[in-house]
This record gives structure tokens, sequence and C-alpha cells, in this order.
């Protein structure tokens, strides 16, 4: 790294002041290297979006700058796999998880080597930037891919307790993660556990199943109904593949409506992998998935997306009761 | 253990009668699954007998060896051309052979790294390996180690753009330890390369991307021995290389070279035994 941000220039301070969720990010692989584990990272001309240039500062001869080419930066984690190490590779989710497709299949999740695919500012996160840069396809093309584990975590301290668990699981993963500025649903140091759900509210009437950014609103919601006298339910998902097969089954047998919610397309997504289960398992309960509905999200800033697409606290709440209403 | 022990050089009459091994083989192998890349083969036969039997560090009864030296194949449909080379070296059961393609086998068209011992990597999807191989060399580096990453690459993949993203990358990080072999037999699936989208001056674009080049006859065993030992041996370099091999696609095998429809292809048995006996005669290794 030749050249640095000035700590005087706009783009490192909008940064540091707005995305403290992202030094999660940074902060649980140095704790890791610290350890000994043989982190590796990479970025693809995004170490500031993705805050890894804290990695890069701590551990430079263990951070590759792999420039924009972020299919070779997926082929390269692979090759550096398999010489015994962890790679941990970042971009945003729209480019990973689709234009980085076919080589996290044949490279990475085929051949089964341990590399963390770090997909960030995920979902509809990046606002205006454009319909380019929404990633609402992104569980759909890797949950569909054998050997993957998909992981969308709610804010930094999930995705830390994330990364500090994933020294001990052998398969490769594709972490969902968003922007950075989602406010903290978990308190720092809460073990992650891949493959089990967080129930956080039980109720009968409605059982939100959310995941990602979603679970932080999805709680508010469900409180303000409760508060009506209105039993909502609310289960954090992280791990969509392994899905947490027996908690839907507790949850579809406990409430009369399942309501799935996920910054993503309702079609191959956490409503998706829920309705499979609830399909093959019949507990009992409806099934409303709440999402982006199968278009191209428009472009605005990402509080007004979340208030259109319904996906804050407020429009939750109103999806919720136009079900119960319904 | 078997050790290949790349400081000895093997004879060149060694190396010619193991091209022949490779492409009799290949026949062989592909009359069970009864089609196959047996042109893709013989372009680089005389590649993958001077490797394996001569430049590469190898130890076959440890595969994992982590001093060894890497083999990856962008063209990963020549496969069927080094499983005889790495059953003959011992790296698996020479009868593993005999169920090429079939049921439960893990040899199929393009190579497994998971299931076959000696496959330093997957292949398939054109355009992955180079990639693949900086990464390992990237890793090698971290590790003090001191190995060499061979990347052979088919002459239709410089058609795929992340060749050139990882032709970037590998001299951005000055790898020199990553020697990439072009097979240039000038032919792909849908015809000559260059009818199909030109790729010269091949040189000067890798030149361009900061590559030291070299071309050699391919299947020269004695021009590739010298030359691959020579580059190997380097360590003055601060650049990776890209030697491209210039090679005839189904050499050895006239009616191959002079029918680009062999690219894939099935020999019914009169040909087959035409075909070995023009290997037999002589056809392919100089």
């Amino acid at each position: 790294m030749t050249l640095e941000l000035s700590e005087n220039s706009w783009q490192y301070r909008s940064l540091n002041a707005v995305n403290p969720g992202l030094d999660y990010l940074s902060d649980a692989l140095i704790d890791l290297t610290d350890q000994g584990h043989p982190i590796v990272a990479g970025a693809a001309d995004l170490q500031y979006s993705n805050g890894l240039v804290k990695y890069a500062k701590a551990y430079p001869e263990r951070f590759f700058q792999f420039g924009i080419s972020e299919q070779h930066m997926v082929s390269a984690a692979a090759g550096l796999a398999t010489t015994g190490k962890m790679p941990f590779v970042a971009t945003f989710a729209s480019f990973l998880g689709l234009l980085c497709c076919e080589q996290i299949r044949m490279d990475i999740a085929y051949c089964n080597l341990p590399v963390r695919l770090i997909g960030h500012h995920t979902g509809i996160s990046l606002g205006f930037y454009g319909t380019s840069h929404h990633a609402t396809e992104d569980i759909s093309t890797m949950r569909a891919i054998a050997n993957l584990t998909v992981v969308s975590t709610a804010d930094g301290p999930q995705l830390a307790s994330a990364i500090a668990a994933s020294v001990n699981w052998p398969q490769p993963i594709y972490f969902r993660i968003g922007r950075g500025r989602e406010p903290d649903v978990y308190d720092p140091g809460v073990p992650f556990v891949f493959g089990k759900a967080i129930t956080h509210r039980i109720g009968s009437e409605i059982t939100i199943i959310a995941c990602g950014t979603t679970v932080h609103p999805a709680i508010a919601a469900a409180d303000a109904l409760s508060a009506k006298g209105i039993s909502v339910g609310v289960i954090d998902m992280p791990t969509i593949k392994p899905l947490d097969v027996d908690s839907v089954i507790e949850a579809g047998s406990r409430s009369a409506v399942i309501l799935t919610v996920e910054e993503h397309n309702v079609l191959g997504g956490l409503g998706s992998a829920v309705a499979e289960v609830l399909a093959e398992t019949r507990p009992g309960a409806r099934l409303v998935r709440h999402g982006i509905k199968d278009e191209f999200s428009l472009i605005a800033p990402p509080a007004h997306l979340y208030a259109h697409y319904q996906l804050d606290a407020e429009g939750l709440q109103q999806v919720m009761m136009d079900i119960i209403e319904s | 253990m078997i050790i290949i022990d790349s400081r000895v050089a093997a004879t060149p009459d060694f190396l010619r009668e193991r091209a022949t091994f490779v492409r009799l083989e290949t026949i062989r192998l592909i009359e069970i699954a009864k089609v196959g890349h047996y042109s893709s083969v013989f372009s680089a036969a005389e590649i993958f007998a001077t490797l394996y039997y001569s430049v590469m560090s190898l130890k076959p009864g440890d595969p994992s060896w982590p001093d060894r030296d890497r083999f990856l194949m962008g063209k990963g449909h020549a496969a069927v051309g080094l499983y005889p080379i790495l059953a003959d070296l011992g790296f698996l059961p020479l009868e593993e052979l005999d169920g090429y393609t079939r049921l439960g086998s893990a040899l199929g068209d393009h190579p497994d790294m998971r299931k076959v011992p000696g496959i330093d990597f997957s292949s398939g999807s054109i355009g992955h390996a180079l990639s693949n191989g900086i990464g390992m060399a990237l890793g090698c580096r971290l590790d003090r180690r001191e190995y060499t990453v061979f990347v052979m690459l088919g002459d239709g993949e410089m058609q795929e753009g992340q060749v050139w993203e990882a032709a970037l990358s590998a001299a951005h990080y000055q790898l020199a330890n990553v020697i990439a072999i072009i097979d240039r037999n000038g032919y792909q699936l849908d015809g000559k390369v260059d009818d199909v989208i030109g790729i010269e001056p091949l040189g000067d674009k890798w030149r361009a991307f900061g590559w030291e080049v070299h071309e050699v006859d391919g299947h020269d065993v004695i021009a590739l021995d010298t030359l691959l030992h020579r580059l190997k041996q380097d360590t003055e370099r601060s650049s990776p290389v890209c030697v491209i091999a210039n090679t005839v696609k189904g050499k050895g095998v006239p009616f191959m070279e002079t029918e680009p429809g062999w690219h894939l292809g099935y020999l019914d048995p009169v040909d087959a035994r035409a075909a070995v006996e023009a290997i037999l005669m002589g056809g392919g290794s100089q």
C-alpha cells in the first residue's frame, strides 16, 4: 500500500464515522491472526468500504489487494487455501454472489476449501448508488451451491462472533453482511453457533423469521405489536444453510403465521428456504414471505428504500397488521 | 519412496518414450469412455512428460508434500493424458486407470483434486487455473517456501478475461515462481484459434503485462527440458514467466494433425490401430 486515504478526506471521515459495524470484520481477523490462525485477507479495490484496510495495516504481508478483479480474487483465494491458509476475501455482495458465482462454485465449493467470502453492502443498502450495486439474489445463488455454508449476520458483534467460530468450521462460507451502519442486536462476545437460530421473542399469532439487517426492525416491530396485545415471535436465522430446520418446525407449530423477512428477493432466499421446510413437514402455520417482490429495487437513500419496501420497523408492523386483518 | 529430483535431468530418449506412453494410454483410456480429447493431449504430451519425469520436484508417496512443485491445468480436458503419468509414478494404482470415467471412478474428463492424488487443483471451467496458481504462489511466499507453480494454459484459453486479470496480478506481485506454459496448438473446439478470436501477437501481450516470455518447440523434449530447468533454477528473475510452447494439435497421428475436428472425438478400432501404429513409428516427440 503506497497511498493511504488522508484522515482529512471526506471518504476517510465518513467511513470511520458511520460504518462502525465494519470495524468488527478487521478486528475479528486481527484477533484470529494474533492467536496464530492462518488467516489471510483480500480485497478488490474496496478496502476502505469494507474496512479491511485496518487488517492490511496490522498484517500487511497477509493482506492481498487484487484490484478490480473480483473473479481472480476468488480463484486466487482458493489457491491460497490449498497452502493451508484460511482466506477471507471481501467485495460488494452484488459482485461476489453473482459475478463470482462460478468461481465460488468451481474453485471453492467443489474443491471444498475453507475460504470465507464476505459479501458486504448487501441487499439494498447501497441505496442510490444503483440497482447495479444492490444484492437481492445472492442468497439464492449461494445456497444453491453444494458444500457452501451461507450466513447472514445481523450486526457487527454477530459477524465478529461468527468469524471467530468459523475457524472450527471446515467448509467454505459465504457471509452476507450489511454496510456497517446497522444498530446492534447483540452484545459483543455472544457465541455464534453455525446452523442454530436464535429465538428473541415467542409468539402465537405470528412468528417472524428474519436474517441480517432485518432482525433489528423485526424485534422492534414485534415489540410494538405485542404492546397492542398481539402475540408476535421473532427468530433470527443467521445460518441460512444449513437451515435450523427444527426451529422452523417448532415455530410453525406454535404460530398461526410464519412471516419471513429478508433484504432479498422473496424468490430463492430465506423465505424460500423456510417454505421448503414448511411444505415438507406441514407443521400447520401459514407462510408469508416478505422482502423484495421479484423486482429490481428502486434507488433512493437507504432509509427511504427500507421504508418503501416495508423493511423498517414501521413497515413490518404494517405488514403484520395486514396479515392479521386479511 | 520415489522422489522426482528435478536436479537430475532425464534422458531425452526416456522423455520421448514417456510421451509415447502418454499418447498410447490416452487412446486406451478414451476407448473406455468412447469419447475424449485426444488431440488436446497429443499437443501436450512432451510438456507433461518433461514436467513430471524431469523438471518438477515431487514425492508421489506424499502427494501433499508442502514443498512439491505444483501443476495446474487450465485446459483440464487434457487430464486423460496426465492420469497415466500419475499412475506410472505411483500417485494412484495403475488399475484405477481401467475404470476411467465409469461410475464411481475418480478419473473424469476433467481433473478433481479431491479424488485424484497428485492433482493439485480441480479444473474444467477454462480461465481459472492461472488465478488458482497465483494464490498458491502467494501462499508459497508467505510460507517462505521455494516451490514452482507451473500452469498449463490452452491457447484458446487466452480468450478468457480472467486470464488477463491473473496476468496483471502475477506481475504486480512479482511472482517469479509462476511459470505459465501455453500449449499453442492453434485450435479450439470451434476451429482455428485465430479464426475464432485471434490472440496474436501473443508474446507481445504477455510482455506488455510484465511477464518474461520464451518460445519453445513444445515437442522438442531437449529444448523443453533445458528451458524449464533453467527457468525453475533462475533465482535472479523478478517477474513471472510465460512459455509459449508451439505445438501441433493431434501431434503424432497424421490424420489428426490435419483435421481440427479431433479436438473431441472417438477413434473406431480401425482408426485406433492406425493411430497407435503412427505413434509407435515415432510420430510425436522430437
